[in-house]
């Protein structure tokens, strides 16, 4: 005769789908940032407020196999009514049209489309970026109420918080209490395997704490000659939105300043630094010049720690390359910092853009330099640019 | 279907008693089963057994995460009911009862079990391809296998993962025929020799004679080989641990082809025979009319597509009408989807049955052909060549090139074209675990197309 037991009788662990299930959903917080990537470099993002919701759609982990296309037939049931050449459905594959979006519309695809804020957005790409090489400058230390310190355990938060040794401890206490609690039910103490419940997790809360922060101003110049077309123009932008996002974000304290070269250099304010649409030649040295210019009359490097950063397609005009070379030694001098982002250069040979030609001039320690070729890039560059202390 | 922690109409001892009289009937009828136990479960456990396959330990992979996460999405959004009853062919066989479930549902599973269980235990792909008293062991035996390497301080999790991503890429490309010998080295070399001396010199004198070239008996594979992960596993620069990963995958997978390969008629077996017994069973009226409505909920035929449980229902009825009892028993053991389709769906069931053949048509699917006396066997040829292991392209290894590795794989196109995003991305996950350049040959609008990756980088050729 068939045996019978009833699992809700005692209960037991069968909730072996944790572990699995936890992979999947970092695995899918991963393709997140690699979304985002594409995200944030899009023209819409920029000069949005940081609180606006942005959409993602975020494609399901595939499991690719061989399998066929669309093009296929098939057998189904039907009512009777059929006739031949009757029109059953649409073939997908061909889209309604809606969006010339060519994977993503595939059958049976997992879309989770996600709002989220674009603050929570930038949290997820800058969480390990920092200004680098921060001195301690003396007179330049101001108390803000930026700074977060850990305080305390909680069972919510993000993944970058989980506190590993706390979540293993609480796993400890409820092996214990099950131990315990079979014992005093007689069931003898074994217990193969216990794995992690969610109830386990515990995260580390944080709490805004005064901190005393040095002054930095960082300085963003760019290239909006006319060879700097629309597209490599949305990239500048994105990179110096995200940039200054990122400080506004970290540093209070921090002040930005905004240039825009032609020929010419001029100072100008946000809004026309990320909308305003100019042309002509390139003077690189015009841009560098006016930054050497603005942190003189008003950021002493004795007491302020200075970043500058400068985007470009590299394309300058030959004349120019020796003072361009002289300015930005100088600005190495006198920064912390100073980044150069070279953009979808067109050049096929890459000896005579402006990258290389820095690379070769300028050798000081504080002068980094990054090609980006495709948006994707951007990304890689900025983190390469602002790695914490020491790790790059 | 009753959701949630609801009090329940019935307990143990009701389904227990059931069982014996239920039990009782599946002798008299014949059914011929392994010893059966049952397990009741909440519906979270039954979440979690069906993104297991019902397996309670399997090896971890986020790919069973992700398929948790799906069904409870589904489950919650109320999209569809979970399955009221997942069998396991074992021996003893295990079967698990949602606790949820009215008393009703619970005796209909409970006799839907049984059906399953014969199949299991009598059809002849599960007899010769999976080895039932050891099923539970080999799952776990697997799980402490893959966790014993990504314990391993040298291995780890990441690179069992990887691994394992490659591995169930191509899962499905493995033997077809079940319970065919592999014909090894020496033997298939004096068998391919043969066969060029006999066709050399006995040939009909009504073809044109063409001279068959001198067979390379140093080319690998010597035949083209189906089962891709066991050519990795023999010819691939991977480590040992790699190996057992691949081999621990296609084990798993040969365990599960029989099921893939018999849904439709151990779905209409298990559904005959629950009709049948629950006929027999002196149900009270109430529960009577209950079994009707779930009778027939379980085998609607759902328009545009193709219902297992119905169409494998309803061939069973009518070899029963047609041969007598000893038939449908004799079919059950030893045909397979296809086989049970080519030669037991008439044109007269294909008629019942309404079925009916589409095809793709600028952008349109459009039907092609209905059940009447000119249409019925292309239908039946259509859907008895994609069932089973039939859903699934076809892919072989033709030569390992001896110079430089290279693994020239083919598509057996048989009018059907691949997805082409998912063979490059198939591809990829060759070359992770081949180590040199794989190429597809295959055919895209009727022109054939070769796929190369090299360098994790795919190339089209045309």
């Amino acid at each position: 005769m068939a045996i019978f037991r009833d699992y809700n009788v005692t209960p037991i662990d069968h909730d072996r789908a944790v572990e699995d299930r936890r992979r999947h959903r970092q695995l899918v917080e991963k393709s997140i940032k690699e979304n985002l990537g594409d995200i944030l470099s899009e023209e819409s993002i920029i000069g949005q407020s940081v609180n606006k919701k942005i959409k993602i759609p975020i494609r399901g982990i595939k499991e690719y196999e061989f399998i066929f296309g669309k093009n296929k037939s098939g057998v189904g049931s039907g009512d009777g009514s059929e006739k031949v050449g009757q029109v059953i459905g649409k073939d997908k594959a061909k889209g309604d049209g809606k969006d010339g979006n060519k994977a993503g519309d595939d059958e049976g695809e997992d879309i989770y489309e996600t709002e989220i804020t674009l603050e929570d957005a930038l949290n997820y790409l800058l969480d390990d970026l920092e200004l680098p090489d921060m001195d301690k400058k003396k007179f330049s230390e101001i108390l803000t109420e930026n700074g977060v310190k850990r305080a305390g355990y909680q069972k919510h938060g993000i993944n970058p918080r989980l506190a590993k040794k706390r979540t293993v401890a609480e796993k400890i206490k409820r092996q214990q209490a099950k131990k315990k609690a079979l014992i005093e039910a007689s069931q003898g103490i074994k217990i193969e395997r216990l794995p992690f419940k969610n109830e386990d997790l515990r995260y580390h809360r944080v709490k805004q704490v005064l901190k005393r922060e040095s002054n930095a101003v960082i300085l963003c110049v760019m290239d909006v000659s006319g060879s700097m077309d629309t597209t490599k123009k949305y990239l500048a932008r994105s990179f110096f939105f995200v940039l200054s996002q990122f400080i506004k974000s970290k540093y209070t304290n921090v002040e930005v300043g905004f240039i825009a070269h032609t020929t010419v250099a001029k100072e100008v304010n946000e809004i026309d630094f990320f909308h305003k649409v100019e042309s002509g030649g390139t003077y690189i040295s015009s841009g560098l010049n006016k930054a050497l210019e603005i942190i003189d009359k008003r950021y002493n490097p004795e007491y302020w720690n200075v970043y500058t950063f400068y985007v470009s397609d590299g394309d300058n005009w030959k004349e120019d390359n020796e003072k361009a070379i002289e300015a930005a030694k100088k600005i190495c001098k006198v920064s912390n910092l100073f980044g150069y982002a070279e953009l979808l250069n067109s050049y096929y040979s890459s000896s005579t853009t402006m990258k290389n030609i820095f690379e070769k001039g300028v050798t000081d320690k504080n002068f980094i330099s990054v090609d980006i070729v495709e948006k994707q890039d951007l990304w890689k560059g900025l983190k390469y640019m602002l790695k914490k202390d020491g790790e790059r | 279907m009753e959701r949630g922690e609801t009090d329940l109409d019935y307990n143990l001892k009701d389904l227990e008693s059931w069982n014996e009289k239920i039990e009782g009937i599946v002798k008299e009828i014949g059914l011929n089963f392994y010893p059966q136990e049952f397990e009741i479960i909440g519906y979270k456990d039954m979440l979690a057994y069906e993104s297991y396959i019902g397996m309670p330990s399997r090896y971890p992979h986020w790919s069973f995460g992700k398929s948790y996460e799906k069904n409870s999405t589904v489950y919650k959004y109320n999209l569809s009911g979970l399955p009221y009853e997942m069998v396991i062919n074992s021996d003893p066989c295990i079967a698990y009862l949602m606790k949820e479930n009215t008393l009703l549902l619970q005796i209909l599973t409970i006799a839907h079990v049984y059906g399953h269980n014969d199949f299991f235990k009598n059809n002849r792909l599960f007899k010769d391809g999976t080895r039932a008293a050891s099923t539970v062991e080999m799952f776990k035996f697997h799980a402490d296998m893959v966790r014993s390497y990504i314990n391993d301080p040298s291995i780890g999790y990441e690179k069992v993962e990887r691994i394992l991503d490659a591995a169930h890429a191509i899962k499905l490309q493995t033997a077809r025929v079940i319970g065919e010998k592999r014909i090894q080295g020496e033997v298939l070399k004096q068998r391919l020799l043969e066969d060029y001396k006999n066709h050399n010199e006995v040939h009909s004198n009504l073809d044109a004679y063409v001279k068959l070239a001198f067979p390379d008996l140093n080319k690998i594979p010597l035949e083209p080989e189906d089962d891709i992960l066991y050519f990795i596993i023999k010819y691939g620069d991977i480590e040992e641990w790699e190996k057992s990963l691949l081999e621990i995958v296609r084990q798993e997978t040969a365990y599960f082809i029989p099921q893939i390969e018999t849904k439709i008629m151990n779905e209409g077996w298990a559904s005959f025979w629950h009709y049948n017994i629950l006929k027999e069973l002196g149900l009270p009226d109430e529960l009577y009319l209950e079994f009707i409505k779930r009778h027939n909920d379980v085998i609607a035929p759902g328009y545009g597509s193709i219902n297992p449980y119905f169409i494998g229902f309803k061939i069973f009825e009518d070899i029963l009408k047609r041969y007598g009892k000893e038939k449908i028993f004799e079919v059950r053991a030893i045909e397979r989807d296809e086989s049970f389709l080519r030669k037991y769906l008439t044109e007269e069931l294909c008629a019942e049955l309404n079925l009916f053949e589409y095809a793709a048509r600028d952008g349109s699917y459009v039907i092609s052909e209905v059940a009447d006396d000119s249409g019925f066997k292309n239908i039946r040829n259509t859907l008895a060549s994609s069932c089973g292991i039939g859903t699934v392209p076809l892919i072989r290894v033709v030569e390992m090139s001896p110079k430089d590795k290279t693994l020239n794989l083919e598509h057996l196109f048989d009018g059907r074209e691949l997805n082409i995003d998912y063979a490059e991305a198939t591809l990829k996950y060759i070359y992770e675990l081949w180590g040199h350049t794989v190429t597809l040959k295959t055919t895209q609008l009727g022109k054939e197309l070769k796929l190369v990756c090299e360098d994790k980088k795919i190339s089209l050729r045309r």
